[in-house]
């Protein structure tokens, strides 16, 4: 046990190590807070679309040899995200149709980008960490870190601000706007958020596992608890131990950093699950207020 | 001056029109029960009155202290509410949205107007409770509270009983019934029953091939009405209309 200690005193003098920790809290903080929305409102697909026009759009920056790949990144992913919103409401294509077209359609085009135009020796090396994102974030540099500490910074404050509406929305969108909310700035407002939070989540897990990082947690949590706001903390609480003792673990066993959190969350979420089960039979059920 | 005149109105959809020509008003304590067919238009008609989608001709007046945002709304349950982890506390403090504004959190009277609400429907007992364990009955209840939330002049009802028990239904049409004749909120329900909203209510709009408008004894002295009458007077001869 006190060996395990060590090695992790000694991890803990590299930056780039307290770098990791940090973001990686950050990041699952805000991932976590949205997903009880997504889940709710049939839009778990919509990050995961989102997630590959990233994995896109990194591939426009790679082969721009952009040195800071993120606000382009940024940008094409939040207009992905409030184009996607449109075309959800009124249009021939629907929503889960455009979702998939634009998603496929975009992991085709980043590789294909990588392949023609890529300076890299390690091509594969390059798309398996964007995909997976096996190393990055052990290779954040402090603006990226600082970037990433602004951003979530205004995702959670965005969710506090409008948590209320938030729920209104979630909860039942016709009578919001019947009372007067306004319901499509409400969704806009959650498809950029989404959005941001991918582009960050990105440099933790990689695109491809982004959506377990938002889907997870908020599963979990609503297997135990019964209220919103107690399935909210509970989810964001979650996804922070989840995301700190899977980057401990590849740390010390040296496994992919975003598998290894992705798999604390599965086994989290069965654990939630069986206790979810048990209260119920008990007819206890943890309610919160 | 009427709360709520509807003039030569035409509702619909994506341009078509499903039912036009309506002229109809609304005053302050009416009971207002909409009826007619699956497909008459009835919800089409309630989410023009409600304004998410346009009139496509004709016009709809509001007076008498209401706006388009103080209408209370009691929506048919969607299949997202089914699954939806959320206290009855915090779905009934929603309804004090329009309220706020761009005030982020409920302030403290609002929260008592919620909890009034909630005495009012006899559910601050389930308060904590979660929306998803409740009975159809209770659910139905926490919706007619964040509903009273949002208004104290009128109260839009869609299919408030649908899926309900026959004694539950009783309990419900009770229930409205007293926010009309005690706290003289305006009622306007849609309902499939016209048994019982030719018993409760003070005005009946049949909507179908043909529309008719007036109150519940003009209605039973109508042709639409009439019609009515001979298919329930064999099942229900003892009922007094």
């Amino acid at each position: 046990m006190s060996a395990i200690f060590e090695k992790l005193a000694l991890y803990w003098q590299y930056p780039f190590v307290r770098y990791a920790l940090i973001v990686g809290v950050l990041i699952a903080l805000c991932s976590s807070l949205l997903g009880v929305t997504l889940v709710l409102k049939r839009f778990s697909f919509i990050g995961d679309g989102l997630s590959h026009v990233a994995f896109g759009a990194m591939a426009i920056a790679a082969v721009l040899d952009l040195t800071n790949d993120m606000p382009l990144t940024l940008a094409i992913t939040v207009l992905c995200a409030v184009l996607l919103l449109r075309t959800g409401q009124n249009t021939k294509i629907k929503g889960d149709a455009a979702v998939a077209m634009l998603s496929v359609g975009s992991l085709a085009i980043g590789y294909l980008l990588m392949n023609l135009f890529s300076t890299s020796t390690n091509l594969s090396g390059d798309v398996c960490s964007t995909l997976f994102g096996s190393t990055s974030i052990l290779t954040l540099t402090q603006t990226e870190v600082l970037l990433c500490a602004v951003l979530s910074v205004v995702v959670v404050a965005v969710f506090l601000l409008f948590y209320n509406k938030i729920f209104a929305v979630t909860f039942d969108e016709n009578f919001a706007r019947a009372v007067g909310t306004k319901a499509s700035f409400y969704n806009l407002l959650i498809a950029i958020v989404v959005a941001v939070v991918i582009v960050l989540a990105m440099n933790l897990v990689g695109s491809l596992l982004i959506s377990a990082l938002v889907i997870f947690p908020s599963l979990s949590a609503m297997r135990v608890f019964r209220s919103f706001r107690s399935v909210t903390i509970c989810s964001a609480v979650l996804s922070v131990c989840c995301a700190v003792l899977g980057i401990l673990i590849s740390i010390l066993a040296g496994t992919p950093v975003g598998s290894t959190i992705v798999a604390v969350d599965i086994i989290a979420f069965f654990v939630f699950y069986a206790a979810g089960r048990v209260l119920g039979a008990a007819g206890i059920g943890a309610v919160g207020k | 001056m009427a709360q709520l005149t509807c003039q030569d109105l035409s509702v619909g959809y994506e341009g078509e029109i499903v039912l036009q020509g309506l002229d109809f008003a609304v005053h302050a304590g009416d009971y207002l029960c909409i009826v007619g067919e699956n497909g008459s238009g009835k919800s089409t008609l309630m989410k023009t009155l409600l304004g998410l989608q346009p009139p496509l001709g004709g016009r709809v007046l509001m007076g008498d202290g209401l706006t388009a945002n103080s209408i209370g709304y009691l929506p048919q349950q969607t299949v997202v509410q089914k699954d939806f982890p959320a206290s009855v506390r915090e779905i009934v403090r929603s309804g004090c949205q329009a309220r706020c504004g761009r005030r982020p959190f409920y302030s403290r009277a609002e929260k008592r107007l919620a909890a009034d609400a909630m005495d009012k429907m006899q559910i601050s007992a389930l308060a904590g409770r979660c929306y998803r364990d409740l009975s159809g009955g209770q659910q139905q209840r926490v919706l007619l509270a964040r509903a009273l939330c949002a208004t104290q002049t009128m109260l839009l009802l869609d299919e408030p009983v649908s899926g309900l028990d026959p004694r539950v239904t009783a309990e419900m049409y009770r229930l409205i019934a007293e926010l009309n004749q005690r706290d003289k909120i305006t009622i306007l329900m849609i309902s499939h029953d016209i048994a019982a909203a030719v018993r409760y209510a003070s005005h009946i709009l049949h909507i179908g091939e043909t529309v008719f408008f007036g109150t519940t004894q003009e209605y039973l002295h109508s042709p639409q009405g009439r019609m009515f009458a001979t298919q329930e007077g064999g099942e229900d001869d003892e009922r007094d209309l």
